[in-house]
């Protein structure tokens, strides 16, 4: 063992997203520019402005071969979300699943698996009209564990019998990218050998009204859902709400190489920081400052100049803040608008995913890095004015590129927060 | 309703509690819910709920507490349905 810093690859995925299951299936619709919007009748019959979302189809029917009757009693939807996806990311990792009893836990492996809203389903559905009833003896013994913050992670960590740190992250929408540079880190610092990092949101009504309140949901498109979400276009009129889970089996190299592990990407520099709501930035917009900063810090620590990134896998969520988001990109990485790399976002195909988001965005873009793609994003024919100028590096259909080599991905989030990790095909 | 059917009422309510499908299937009336059923400490809260539903009675935290074996929640029942 070198007294260097190890190097962490990416081993396995998980991936339960509202446009596919497992690597296969959201695989193929990324490649075929498959969307998971669709329309949602509560939403209607709730009077909500924005009636359409991403949600993962048929989780009902495949939930129990991942989890038992019992362990579902006490899980909302984003503990099933997070536990599908991980426990896909551990099996994909080559990893056997440890029996329910069966000795000690793996000391060198943990899971930071973060959320954004969390179990508010629970909450709403309930915890408060229970309690407000008087009915607290009727509310169970699973609501802790439900509203924990961490529940999502807590699960995991018995499925999986993880040893290491378990923890779950939460920085709003940069939630899931957060967690996958909190684990790169731990493996760098030397203080676990595997970690599961990623994120997950459900997709309750529940958390949705917030935005659907502050009128940054899309509320034009609710007769063509698969049109409703459209970073990047002129016609962008706010986000779509996603949900659904996204995990990376993080692992020393050295760790990776003793067990034969297939490697399907390098994690080469990641970068986190906040805006302090200065400088322009602020509870809900971000300090440009700060993005082209935490960019920045993202390819110092890789070692990489600006010209070496092949593909931005953005933010990008179709609010005011895209053409701001891609000005940042250029600057950060000192690259004029027609010399970008491919910019794209996969939120067009899948919605916002929240705590979800930085999570399924880094399976997708450690995905066309290991197969040789560029997904290209949807509803953007009509791009924004002040990216004309990118027009030629903005795909709308998927591109092959053999020769992608690096990916940078960014995720942004309320609260003036950023995230910017950078993975390369591993040599 | 007689003591074999609360009895075969009450395992149907453990069932999805019980880990230890062995001792599951040849539960009898000196059955442990936790030492041999393996039922988590924490569920035996819910499992008083579900038999609160399905009996139509309400169990007092006192009873509840006493409940470790199969025999007493089925005894507990008949008792409190007179």
């Amino acid at each position: 063992m070198s007294n260097s810093e190890p190097r962490v690859v990416v081993t396995g995925m998980g991936v339960l997203a509202p446009n596919g299951h497992g690597l296969e299936e959201f695989g193929r619709a990324l490649r075929d520019g498959v969307s998971g919007i669709a329309f949602h009748q509560q939403l209607a019959d709730l009077n909500f402005a924005c009636q359409v979302g991403g949600v993962p189809a048929n989780v009902e029917e495949i939930q129990g071969r991942y989890l038992t009757g019992e362990e579902l009693f006490a899980m909302n939807a984003n503990m099933v979300y997070a536990a599908i996806a991980t426990i896909d990311a551990w099996t994909d990792a080559g990893l056997d699943l440890p029996e329910p009893d069966g000795g000690e836990p793996d000391w060198d492996t943990g899971g930071i698996i973060g959320t954004g809203i969390g179990g508010i389903d629970t909450i709403a559905e309930t915890l408060a009209p229970r309690t407000q009833a008087g009915r607290v003896k009727r509310l169970g013994s699973t609501m802790v564990e439900q509203i924990m913050s961490s529940g999502n992670s807590a699960r995991i960590a018995g499925k999986l019998g993880l040893g290491n740190q378990v923890s779950t992250n939460s920085s709003a929408c940069n939630t899931g990218t957060e967690a996958v540079i909190q684990g790169y880190h731990r493996i760098r610092d030397g203080l676990a050998r595997r970690m599961l990092a990623g994120g997950s949101e459900g997709h309750s009504h529940y958390i949705w009204a917030g935005f659907d309140a502050m009128r940054v949901l899309n509320r034009t498109k609710n007769d063509e859902p698969e049109a409703a979400s459209r970073p990047m276009s002129a016609s962008a009129a706010g986000f779509v709400p996603g949900s659904g889970a996204g995990v990376l089996m993080l692992e020393d190299l050295d760790s990776a190489r003793e067990r034969g592990a297939r490697i399907y990407a390098e994690v080469i520099g990641g970068a986190l920081n906040c805006g302090g709501h200065r400088q322009g930035g602020s509870m809900t917009a971000p300090n440009p400052v700060s993005v082209q900063r935490c960019l920045g810090a993202a390819l110092d620590m890789a070692g990489i100049r600006g010209q070496e990134v092949d593909a931005i896998n953005g933010h990008l969520t179709a609010t005011f803040a895209d053409p701001h988001e891609v000005h940042n990109w250029s600057r950060a990485l000192g690259r004029e608008p027609g010399d970008m790399p491919w910019i794209q976002s996969t939120k067009s195909l899948i919605g916002h995913g929240l705590g979800a988001a930085g999570g399924l965005e880094c399976v997708a873009a450690v995905l066309e890095l290991h197969e040789g793609f560029v997904h290209g994003s949807l509803n953007c024919e009509d791009l924004h004015p002040e990216l004309e100028a990118y027009a030629d590096r903005i795909p709308h259909e998927t591109v092959e590129a053999p020769d992608l080599a690096v990916i940078a991905k960014a995720s942004f989030g309320f609260g003036d927060v950023n995230g910017c990790v950078i993975f390369r095909k591993f040599d | 309703m007689n003591t074999q059917e609360v009895f075969d009422k009450i395992v149907a309510i453990l069932k999805p509690f019980a880990k230890n499908e062995e001792a599951l299937s040849g539960v009898s009336m000196e059955t442990s819910l936790q030492a041999d059923l393996e039922v988590n400490s924490a569920r035996l809260v819910d499992i008083v709920l579900e038999i609160e539903d399905a009996f139509g009675i309400e169990v007092s935290d006192d009873d509840a507490d006493q409940v470790a074996t199969v025999g007493d929640a089925v005894n507990l029942i008949v008792a409190t349905s007179g």
